[in-house]
């Protein structure tokens, strides 16, 4: 060959980098990502076959197919093709099926890395610890996801979209060294353990107003009720002293955290101990609800309802369990 | 209302709904969206307070493959004009948010559907070799998808505060209270989601660890998420199935991992 070896230059890859971040666009229940593919690797075809119309519309056409994958893992697969594309245009003989078979046969494996490594670790994990931050109305948890989505997302799609490139059509190889299923499996574990952790402290889930059993209390009556009877007295027309104030404070406290109710005894006010299911949930262990309700939605979600009827189910939980009084 | 905020609102309506679809900026986002509507119309407090909370009950909502899950962007957009511009309180805000999720999932499952048409006029300009026309259809599904949640905003924008009022006050007190409290739990569906994706039964040792962990130390979010690395890098280490299948090259060489430690042990 006479003329000079075509290639993909970096401010072309740079520019299918880009768009490649609109891969989704066009989503359809045809073949999906199919233009959004092909309106990211545009620049590339441009540059290898701008000069031939004929090359180029058979080039557009082939990367029309059918494709679908996490959006993300799509660039190591966009540098895997550009490379082939480059091979192709200066001279191999690579058929429309050979890019379809790269494409489908990255495409699933690495979908099974991108979800449960970006959908099922890093954005709940962010998402919870913006979430955290921003439960106080500040702004700073906003900024904190944005950011740190984003510039883990913009550098994971360079790098794999420059990696996929440059190993060209060893990458297939090199992916089934284990290193896609460590990956996997790692994101898993972390993903497990953070689920583990947000379920007993996000969840709020409160059965204290389901009262199990009562019972006089003598000895915490005795111990209490003298004081309260002192704090009352001194809100009935009585000088309100700070050490009535605060004897009454810790006597109050000691009977919500003590699980005590105040009723009526024998003409008197007197405390009784109480049972709700939610105090035998606590000693169990904390976080029991939370805990129940989770493998309750994961059963469900298990034999296919849908994740919106259990939403609304448990609205609608929470709505009859108001109207009785429950919560 | 002010129309520098309707304006930015739409504004930010569109974005989400764009991103509801592409996934990577992450403008649909309830944290985001939200805390942005807040910002827009000078609520920005209770703007990031409702995302926060939004984003805990969306936290397992991902579209995997085909299937698409709750929409986040109709409900966070929706939600946050209700908080910010017409006063309605957080829990009530979570719960319409949730009605709105299916409303916005069932407008992206008919755009999606209507986009399989917009694609075929790129397949007959490629025949003729037309970039830009190839390219059009692309940004013309994508601009239906951002005006698939600018829309209905400016419908909810466009709703009198009064009658949202009026409305609100027509609701007896058992439903509000009753929607705030299961606001609190409703997010063990999404962690559920999450579990059900990864969960293996070799990795559910991992799941009780982090709850025992939770409910019996004061650790941070952030402290968690360093011992939940380090467990995950332990284990890939130690697993035996990375170990046994290394064949060349493969540090462990064969060799029982298990053994290995002991040996060094001894």
């Amino acid at each position: 060959m006479a003329e000079a070896r075509k290639s993909v230059s970096k401010t072309t890859r740079r520019s299918v980098w880009l768009r490649s971040q609109y891969l989704q666009g066009s989503w359809n229940y045809e073949r999906m990502q199919n233009l959004g593919w092909c309106y990211s690797i545009i620049p590339a075809l441009k540059e290898l076959y701008g000069d031939d119309s004929d090359e180029m519309k058979a080039a557009l056409k082939r990367h029309l197919e059918f494709f679908n994958t996490h959006p993300y893992v799509a660039s190591p697969i966009l540098g895997v093709v550009m490379s082939l594309e480059e091979e192709k245009a200066n001279g191999a003989e690579i058929d429309d099926d050979a890019f379809q078979g790269v494409k489908v046969g990255m495409m699933g494996p690495l979908a099974g890395v991108g979800d449960p490594v970006f959908w099922g670790t890093l954005r709940p994990i962010i998402g919870a610890l913006a979430a955290s931050m921003a439960a106080t109305g500040s702004i700073i948890g906003a900024i904190l996801f944005f950011v740190l989505w984003n510039a883990i997302r913009l550098a994971f799609l360079y790098y794999t979209q420059e990696f996929g490139y440059k190993a060209g059509s060893n990458i297939t190889k090199d992916l089934s060294g284990g290193l896609l299923q460590k990956v996997t499996t790692g994101a898993s574990v972390l993903g497990m353990f953070i689920m583990g952790v947000l379920i007993p402290r996000w969840t709020s889930f409160n059965l204290s107003k389901i009262v199990l059993s009562h019972a006089y209390s003598q000895s915490a009556s005795e111990a209490f009720m003298p004081s309260l009877t002192e704090l009352v007295q001194s809100f009935n027309g009585g000088a309100i002293t700070e050490e009535g104030i605060v004897a009454g404070n810790s006597v109050l406290q000691g009977i919500t955290n003590g699980g005590f109710a105040l009723a009526e005894r024998e003409g008197e006010l007197a405390l009784f101990s109480i049972t709700t299911v939610q105090s035998v949930f606590d000693q169990l262990v904390y976080g029991f609800g939370p805990l129940l309700l989770t493998f309750l939605a994961i059963y469900l979600l298990r034999k296919k309802v849908s994740p919106i009827v259990i939403i609304f189910g448990l609205f609608a939980v929470g709505i009859i369990g108001a109207f009785f009084g429950i919560f | 209302m002010n129309p520098i905020s309707i304006i930015l609102v739409f504004l930010i309506a569109f974005l989400a709904g764009l991103e509801g679809i592409l996934d990577e900026w992450q403008f649909h986002q309830p944290i985001v969206a939200c805390t942005l509507i807040g910002v827009a119309t000078g609520h920005l407090q209770e703007g990031a307070i409702l995302g926060a909370s939004l984003q805990l009950i969306a936290l397992g909502w991902m579209n995997v493959g085909a299937a698409v899950a709750p929409d986040a962007a109709l409900a966070s957009v929706a939600a946050g004009i209700l908080v910010c511009m017409k006063g309605v309180d957080i829990g009530t805000g979570q719960a319409s948010a949730m009605a709105l999720a299916v409303a916005g999932l069932m407008l992206t499952t008919l755009i999606r559907t209507v986009s399989v048409g917009i694609v075929h006029m790129a397949d007959a300009a490629a025949e003729k070799g037309n970039i830009r026309g190839v390219e059009m259809p692309h940004f013309i599904a994508l601009f239906l998808q951002g005006m698939r949640i600018a829309i209905p905003a400016l419908l909810v924008m466009m709703v009198p505060v009064g009658a949202v009022q009026a409305a609100l006050e027509a609701i007896p007190s058992f439903v509000t209270t009753g929607l705030s409290v299961a606001g609190g739990f409703v997010v063990v569906v999404g962690y559920a989601m999450v579990i059900n994706m990864m969960a293996t039964p070799k990795l559910w040792p991992f799941f009780f660890i982090g709850f025992g962990l939770a409910v019996l130390t004061n650790i941070t979010l952030i402290g968690m998420g360093l011992i939940g690395v380090a467990l995950a890098l332990i284990y890939i280490d130690l697993s035996p199935e990375f170990n046994n299948t290394g064949g060349s090259g493969g540090g462990a060489g064969g060799v029982d991992p298990l053994d290995a430690i002991l040996n060094d042990y001894e």
